[in-house]
């Protein structure tokens, strides 16, 4: 059974020229237990889709789709139902902590802040609790970094306080948006090893929105690759990377330096062009303005996902069987 | 590659402190080394990366190459000229042989100046141009050689993608065709795929004019891919330097060998290390000794006393640790 199922999912923002499709209708799943990263490039709706799980898209709209988690559908609770689900059932880390955190408020104040919410701990009760869990994150003397302001903390310390506010009422989802893309190498590091080790001892399942591809091959079971507003490749981690499918994966892995087997030329292989304003789209594949194998029915019909594993999908016309004859044809052509 | 004896750039013992005020409105005041002794050296038509975490000093090294803020002490020199020495009005004729590139293009670039007027600056200071039609035609040339059609004379940088400010930004830094460019963070704020386009735009450039670039970065990956040579900096000085290739293959200094451990690679289920313990101490309050001392896992009572001095090991390469050079204080 699914942790969470997201299917048809359509958020629209407004904007000057009428609603823009942040996300237009992405359909995908959380297993229990496992690692599930979001990647793309900025505005392609990774994190609108966070936020659309948590119901907090405002000035936005969820306009479509269903958001099963734990078996109940969360665009039907009502506000005071989803409260209860916000932080304790799924807990959230961003790029920001500076920005997340109370600058005026105590660290430990802020991390028994949930447990007095969620859990109903007395004041001493859930300040406690609080260390132990500043400790659980391995913040350095968490007694008395319980009594420090977040100012005091540098990046890397306090996003280890948000993995503990997170984790205080024990979720069974963390959505960890771009959690380590501010901080440097090492810190990322440090943070991801954490994250890794907190994934085990609280069997956690992670949503992991990042930009990073590095960051996702360590860290993902399995990967959804967005481009303007929809999915266009599923896969397992090993898979997406080993062979992946849609042109667009392709480009995007390419893009990167330090690449096994690239080439003597210090150039980077690029993709043309760049990303379509989300206001107005092209019509059919988004991607094919900037295709390199688009074909007849590329820019006038919205490619559906096709099945190219027991556990891939991808939606690209390359691979879809009415449009040409062999899928293993197309795979074929994989340089 | 072509290498001269007399590097373009040259620096000796650099340093720069910067005053913090803390308490009550600012009553107390520290001062923090933010470059501490620093040597390097960039040569014609060459690409050196400067890598470190936040806080290690590169920006403001790189800034202090520019000449964009004030030296406290030490030497450097351009193609063999004190730049040190010099008065006002010669500084600013020899700047237009050394630009910048900044990481954050929004906040470089006066958002109520054209990118006809930004682009073109440079060159009415420098007297490049005669006239405004001069301008215009010079201005449209820049532009054709950064990617961007003529038409984006006219608009103004909130017009302009990440990507495409960042060119209008390249534009500008090689209006006056300099020698040398800080290229400070120039892609850290841009998606893979644009950085690639980026990074390409100034290889081309460099292909084209012959320039020598100090590529500022944290991405290792990206460093290692463009650079020839890479310096690695730690609390305000330098740790350890190395052609490229070398460095990626055999990283002499605990600090490298961390950093390096650090950085994610591409291949899926293979674990990056948790690296280094700890984080970069405050600069107000460096520890003793070397500075990577209370980080470092093969640390001995030496290194918490004595600062190791930047010594050759082998030729090519510079490493400040006393593992590395043993006996050579």
């Amino acid at each position: 059974m699914s942790l969470l199922q997201v299917q048809n999912l359509e958020v629209h923002y407004p904007g000057p020229d009428g609603p823009v499709r942040a996300v237009d209708g992405i359909t995908f799943r959380l297993e229990p237990g496992e690692t599930f990263a979001l990647v793309g490039e900025s505005g392609c709706g990774k994190s609108a889709t966070a936020m659309a799980i948590l119901r907090l898209v405002e000035p936005g709209r969820i306009v479509a789709g269903r958001l099963l988690f734990e078996q109940r559908d969360l665009l039907q609770l009502s506000e005071k139902e989803m409260r209860k689900i916000r932080g304790a059932r799924i807990g959230m880390v961003f790029q920001e902590p500076a920005a997340a955190l109370n600058p005026v408020m105590r660290i430990g104040s802020q991390v028994s802040e949930a447990l007095r919410i969620h859990k109903g701990l007395g004041r001493r009760e859930a300040f406690r609790e609080a260390v132990r869990l500043l400790g659980v994150v391995a913040l350095p003397d968490p007694e008395g970094q319980a009594r420090a302001y977040p100012h005091e903390l540098s990046g890397g310390m306090m996003q280890r306080v948000m993995l503990a506010i997170a984790l205080s009422c024990s979720p069974s989802l963390l959505i960890a948006d771009e959690p380590t893309t501010a901080l440097d190498v090492t810190i990322q590091a440090q943070i991801l090893s954490l994250l890794r080790r907190l994934r085990r001892e609280f069997r956690l399942t992670v949503l992991l929105i990042t930009h990073d591809l590095g960051v996702v091959a360590e860290n993902a079971d399995r990967v959804g690759v967005m481009y303007a507003g929809r999915l266009v490749e599923q896969a397992p981690a090993a898979e997406l990377f080993g062979a992946p499918q849609h042109p667009y994966t392709r480009g995007l892995l390419r893009s990167m330096p330090g690449q096994p087997g690239s080439s003597a030329s210090r150039r980077l292989p690029t993709l043309p062009g760049s990303v379509p304003d989300a206001a107005c789209p092209p019509p059919g594949c988004r991607f094919h303005p900037r295709c390199a194998e688009r074909f007849e029915p590329c820019a006038t019909v919205q490619p559906a996902e096709t099945a190219t594993g027991p556990d891939r999908n991808v939606a690209c016309f390359l691979f879809d069987e009415r449009y040409r004859p062999s899928p293993s044809g197309a795979a074929g052509r994989e340089e | 590659m072509n290498r001269p004896d007399r590097p373009l750039v040259e620096a000796r013992g650099l340093r720069k402190s910067f005053l913090r005020r803390f308490g009550f409105f600012g009553a107390r005041q520290r001062s923090l080394q933010a470059v501490d002794g620093v040597d390097l050296d960039v040569h014609e038509s060459e690409t050196v990366g400067l890598v470190g975490e936040s806080g290690s000093g590169k920006s403001t090294l790189g800034r202090l190459l520019v000449r964009l803020i004030d030296v406290d002490a030490g030497e450097l020199r351009f193609d063999g000229v004190d730049l040190l020495s010099m008065n006002p009005p010669e500084l600013r004729a020899m700047r237009r042989q050394f630009q910048i590139v900044f990481q954050d293009s929004y906040g470089s670039l006066n958002p109520r100046m054209s990118v006809e007027g930004a682009v073109g600056e440079p060159l009415v200071i420098h007297k490049l141009v005669a006239s405004r039609a001069e301008r215009h035609e010079r201005v449209a040339e820049l532009l054709a050689q950064v990617g961007l059609d003529r038409s984006a004379m006219s608009r103004y940088p909130h017009e302009f993608s990440g990507g495409q400010r960042q060119r209008i930004g390249i534009a500008r830094a090689i209006a006056c065709s300099p020698r040398f460019v800080v290229a400070d963070e120039p892609v850290s704020a841009l998606d893979p795929p644009v950085q690639a386009q980026i990074i390409n735009l100034l290889l081309e450039l460099q292909e084209r004019m012959g320039l020598a670039y100090l590529l500022i970065a944290h991405d290792l990956r990206l460093v290692e891919h463009v650079c020839d040579r890479v310096v690695v900096m730690y609390l305000g000085r330098v740790v350890e330097q190395a052609p490229a290739a070398e460095l990626y293959r055999e990283p002499l200094h605990p600090y490298t060998q961390a950093l390096l451990a650090s950085t994610p690679g591409t291949r899926p289920g293979e674990l990056t290390p948790s690296g280094i313990l700890g984080e970069m101490p405050s600069p107000l309050d460096p520890p003793s000794g070397c500075p990577f001392h209370p980080r470092c896992p093969v640390a001995e009572p030496r290194c918490t006393r004595e600062a190791p001095a930047l010594l050759a090991p082998s030729e090519g390469r510079r490493v400040a640790c006393h593992l590395v050079n043993p006996n050579r204080a």
